[in-house]
């Protein structure tokens, strides 16, 4: 009977790494995997560490049902409550919110001819699509000219 | 995330040079939003500023009420244009988090004369 208090008692450490590590992966997209195009374009160093703590929280919840205290069922059915909403977000966020953008169907394509467009650069000089294929890089004529245009960082 | 996608131009700036080939970045920042930003990221690349979409529309990539207080801005996409002026590579990426590779531009650009 001791014994089986003791047990109960003890702390579910599955449960809390688990919740803890659904935190750290959610936001170690955002500051470390985003930066390197492998884990950045496809997210699976995330997806690799959420199974992980997705196995962490059923151990941890089978530990706390194991037992026969009801406020640690209450609490491993709370924490893993969030752990599965954090993850569910990331792959909400991931694959569906990532794929809202617009069709830009009117886009120039391959063999067309680029829209000539003049828009100011950082010292507010005004600077055209002409100028930037003719002006030199390092002496030499350009070749080409590469568009990136991105969202701003507002 | 379009942070990354620049560093990583930036960190093959020189092979894009060696190239001929003259990264060009556009967002709707001004001019002293994208001046602080290469400062701080130690950008070279040349950045223009387009508040008010007239290139971003002119390119069809406006992205409607998706900006800071629902400003139009525009949507991630990389056009390669050669000496001609002519469209060589486009990439209209279908996820915001897929962006195109400096290797893969790269490749191409060796392909332009």
């Amino acid at each position: 009977m001791s014994e089986n208090v003791s047990t109960a008692r003890r702390f579910n450490w599955p449960l809390w790494a688990g919740f803890l590590l659904t935190f750290l992966t959610f936001f170690s997209y955002f500051a470390v995997f985003v930066w390197y195009p492998v884990t950045r374009d496809f997210p699976w160093a995330n997806l690799l560490l959420f199974a992980v703590a997705a196995v962490l929280l059923f151990v941890g919840v089978r530990r706390a049902f194991a037992s026969d205290r009801r406020r640690s069922k209450i609490v491993a059915a709370i924490v893993t409550t969030l752990g599965v909403v954090v993850i569910a977000f990331f792959l909400f966020a991931y694959f569906v919110v990532g794929r809202w953008l617009p069709a830009s169907t009117g886009a120039p394509q391959v063999g067309q001819k680029a829209p000539e467009f003049t828009l100011a650069d950082t010292s507010g000089k005004q600077v055209s699509l002409n100028e930037l294929l003719t002006t030199p890089i390092n002496g030499n004529a350009p070749k080409g000219v590469l568009l990136i245009f991105y969202r701003g960082y507002w | 995330m379009c942070n990354s996608e620049l560093r990583g131009i930036e960190q093959n700036i020189q092979q894009f040079n060696a190239q001929g080939i003259r990264p060009v970045a556009i967002s709707v920042d001004s001019p002293e939003t994208s001046r602080n930003l290469a400062q701080q990221a130690g950008y070279t690349i040349t950045f223009l500023s387009d508040p008010n979409t007239e290139a971003i529309r002119r390119y069809d990539l406006v992205h409607a009420g998706a900006g800071e207080g629902g400003h139009d801005i525009a949507r991630p996409a990389e056009f390669l244009i050669d000496s001609t002026g002519t469209v060589r590579w486009v990439n209209l990426t279908e996820n915001y988090w897929v962006r195109a590779r400096p290797e893969q531009i790269l490749e191409v650009a060796r392909l332009l004369k």
